[in-house]
């Protein structure tokens, strides 16, 4: 009888196993670390709230390609004027949002007004900035004029804040998305999980995954388990902290390391002093030992970058040997600039570890050299109100992962207080250069400028630390946006 | 009784007042700007001033105040600035989860910790008594996250018998719920354990060594009824305060163990709402904690006259 029981389990295993490996999988759970306030991409600002909903739920214009290239979203293709002030734009057809609503050129009308209304709540309302109307010339062709040529123009209207939403559903965003991706909001379990389901009725190409779930985990001890015990398969960033040797030595799993646009700065104020002398600045330059900083922040793969651009793009330029490690150099300029003794002063850091552990070390670094740090941890919304917006500091270190901003230097009330005419002068022609290869050129210029004034410390990129099952394919391996895109995302048994 | 009760739901108010107070003033002298945190780095000046407009962060300080305690007293709690839904629902999606599994810890624990206490204070000084209380010391020094810790490794990881973490919601049906607290239930119950286990030893002992229970031994009464009839009900006075004290703990105390299991529990709502200054889910949930804290107070003080009906008296 035993016998009889045993062989009976055996073959129900064997049969359900069979059955379970014919059928490809088709959903799939997601680990984030931070929890999106909301999920409406066009009224704040956290990466969560992209990174459930971009590609995946909502949809722009154009969008953004694992590459970082800029392709057609809901605009199936577009003309440029010859002056590259006037961009037409013709849509898809038979698009719905999830509602059962029709879209057509007045919805993007209607998102891109509601974007640059005076109300407007939108976290990147500078995206819009060159835009002087949109005019819709008939359902599926819509004009947008601009004030001057845009170079950067299409790869703005790729951003998740520039998510074209209906009337009809746009308040209730937060909430509820109503977009028009591949995949439909399901559910939002709070402080737990948010669900997508696979949208039956989308206009393009079909996903492999008829249900997705991100889960929120906020603890990077717990992200471990929840990897190794199989309740989560992936993860687009994963905290793994010192634990990625145990990871990638399991076959069960794929650790891809890519980029970010997270350029980690020690950021200066420059018009106070002495850090408004240059000399101050290429002495704290010549000081930082980058590899080291790196290795102090596990599981140290940062970059090392000498200006404020991402390595992944083709503008990048590499000037990390502008000032490169010098002590000796470092006291000889700080005897220069009158401070042959060094001086004291403040760093304020945010809480995330890359700035706590990489400040410790930093403090080290630049004490040799006779400047001695106190260091004052905050938290990210005294950090937004002191340093951020008070300018009330001396050195801080944070990411700025907004995708090509180097122009935040060219602002002329940002916390760095940094101020150069030649620098915002190759920002403004910039601004209005469509060609590729010129635009590229003045990239460079721009990364140069900044890496000689050593606006701020150049640190390191923040890698992106991409584990996933080693069966599931199709996830993002570079982060030119933090989204996790699914519209690839299939198992291959 | 009438008395003593209405005294105590006095009391009870008067806290509940000063408590909304204390609290509202102590946030708004936070640092931070709640739009700013919402909006970015990129936010342009326009947009900020919008957002702060929508959050409702341009009335006056006491204008807000007393909108919101009368909002409370209707049962209306305001509106999240982060999640832009009801605080109130933001409220009950938690406490579903975290109000059973202190339910669950606290009966755990008791269920360990009393029969363990009593055990040991019976055998005082012999070997029963040394190992239990040897491993309930142990229970105080081990920190409850790195328990939480083995426990995940031991039954999710290695054995695969329960989720690592999570919850799933009872919509998905009892069972599931239940297993994804099993874990962190274990994990909070065992230090309240050792503890409560040490509080009833001590004072069973205490109760012990009076004249009646010499007594009572002395006119032939049997040893187990002595102990579990006439000590036992002596000595829940202590326990009980200790317990009321733990319940409230376990209600919002219990972050670290929220964290560890990713479990979407009170603690955690408060900690992410204080991060993101959304101080008016911070507030509707310390008024919460208070409330819970003086009913169980209360439960706890009625409880005392059950056991002791000299203080129904007096009191």
């Amino acid at each position: 009888m035993k016998l009889l029981k045993s062989v009976l389990v055996a073959t129900a295993l064997a049969l359900a196993t069979s059955t379970a490996a014919m059928a490809q999988r088709t959903d799939v759970v997601i680990g984030m670390v931070l929890e999106p306030p909301h999920l409406d991409p066009t009224a704040g600002a956290a990466a969560a709230i992209k990174e459930v909903g971009y590609a995946n739920v909502f949809e722009g214009l154009t969008r953004i390609g694992p590459d970082g290239s800029v392709q057609p979203g809901l605009a199936e293709s577009w003309e440029i004027s010859d002056d590259g002030k006037v961009y037409t734009f013709k849509l898809h057809t038979g698009v719905k949002f999830h509602d059962g609503a029709d879209f057509s050129a007045e919805d993007v009308k209607f998102s891109i007004d509601r974007a640059m209304a005076e109300d407007s709540v939108n976290p990147q309302k500078g995206l819009y900035s060159a835009i002087q109307s949109v005019e819709v010339v008939d359902s599926a062709t819509v004009v947008v004029n601009l004030k001057h040529p845009q170079g950067a123009f299409l790869w703005n209207m790729g951003w998740g804040e520039a998510a074209i939403v209906s009337p009809a559903s746009a308040d209730g965003n937060k909430e509820r998305p109503i977009g028009t991706g591949p995949f439909k909001f399901d559910n939002w379990a709070k402080g737990s999980s948010i669900t997508l389901v696979k949208n039956p009725d989308y206009w393009g190409e079909e996903v492999a995954l008829d249900r997705a779930e991100f889960r929120i985990i906020p603890d990077s001890a717990a992200a471990i388990p929840a990897l190794l015990s199989g309740d989560v398969h992936a993860f687009s960033n994963m905290p793994v902290g010192d634990a990625l040797p145990q990871i990638e030595s399991d076959p069960r799993f794929k650790v891809v390391i890519g980029s970010t646009e997270g350029e980690t700065v020690l950021s200066t104020n420059n018009k106070k002093e002495p850090f408004d002398k240059l000399e101050v600045r290429q002495a704290i330059a010549h000081a930082l030992n980058r590899e080291e900083i790196i290795q102090g922040v596990p599981p140290g793969l940062g970059v090392p970058i000498g200006s404020h651009f991402a390595p992944h793009h083709p503008a990048y330029i590499d000037l990390t040997g502008t000032y490169p490690y010098d002590p000796e150099k470092a006291k000889e300029l700080l005897a220069q600039a009158g401070l042959p003794d060094g001086f004291s002063a403040t760093l304020k850091l945010p809480p995330p570890s890359y700035a706590r552990d990489g400040g410790q070390i930093i403090a080290s670094q630049l004490r040799q050299v006779g400047i001695n740090l106190e260091i004052i941890p905050l938290e990210w919304a005294d950090w937004l109100s002191q340093v951020f917006t008070d300018k009330n500091y001396d050195l801080s270190i944070v990411s700025h992962v907004e995708p090509m901003d180097i122009g935040i230097y060219a602002r002329p009330d940002y916390y760095f207080q940094y101020e150069n005419p030649e620098f915002n002068a190759v920002m403004e022609e910039l601004e209005v250069t469509t060609d590729e290869a010129k635009r590229n050129e003045l990239y460079g210029k721009a990364q140069t400028i900044l890496a000689q004034d050593a606006a701020v410390g150049f640190l390191f990129q923040l890698p992106k630390i991409g584990v996933w099952d080693a069966k599931l394919e199709g996830m993002w391996e570079n982060w030119p946006l933090s989204v996790a895109d699914l519209t690839k995302v299939h198992w291959t048994e | 009784m009438i008395a003593f009760l209405s005294k105590r739901l006095g009391i009870g108010l008067v806290t509940l007042l000063v408590a909304s107070a204390v609290v509202f003033f102590v946030l708004e002298i936070l640092p931070g700007d709640p739009a700013l945190l919402m909006l970015g780095m990129n936010a342009t000046p326009e947009a900020l001033a919008s957002m702060r407009e929508q959050m409702g962060l341009n009335d006056p300080v006491l204008v807000r105040y007393f909108s919101w305690i009368g909002g409370m007293l209707v049962g209306d709690f305001g509106r999240s600035f982060t999640y832009s839904s009801p605080v109130i629902d933001l409220i009950a999606e938690r406490v579903v989860v975290s109000l059973p599994l202190a339910i669950i810890s606290l009966i755990l624990s008791t269920a360990i910790a009393i029969p363990v206490g009593i055990f040991a204070a019976a055998r005082r000084g012999r070997m029963g008594d040394t190992v239990s209380m040897g491993v309930a010391q142990v229970g105080v020094a081990i920190p409850n996250f790195w328990f939480a810790l083995l426990l995940v490794y031991v039954f999710a990881v290695w054995l695969r018998l329960l989720p690592s973490g999570g919850f799933p919601g009872w919509g998905a049906g009892v069972w599931p719920g239940l297993k994804a607290l099993i874990l962190p239930a274990i994990a909070l119950a065992l230090p309240q354990a050792a503890i409560l286990a040490r509080v009833t030893r001590s004072a069973m002992l205490e109760v012990l060594g009076e004249d009646y229970i010499r007594t009572a031994r002395a006119k032939g009464m049997p040893r187990r009824y002595v102990l579990w009839r006439h000590a036992l009900r002596n000595a829940m006075i202590p326990v009980l305060t200790i317990m009321g004290l733990q319940f409230a703990f376990l209600l919002a105390g219990t972050i670290i163990i929220e964290n560890v299991f990713y479990l979407p529990g009170l603690g955690r709502l408060v900690f992410q709402a204080i991060t993101q200054r959304d101080l008016i889910v911070v507030e509707g949930v310390i008024m919460l904690l208070v409330a819970s804290v003086v009913v169980v107070n209360l439960v706890v003080d009625i409880l005392y006259a059950v056991v002791d009906p000299r203080l129904r008296v007096s009191a």
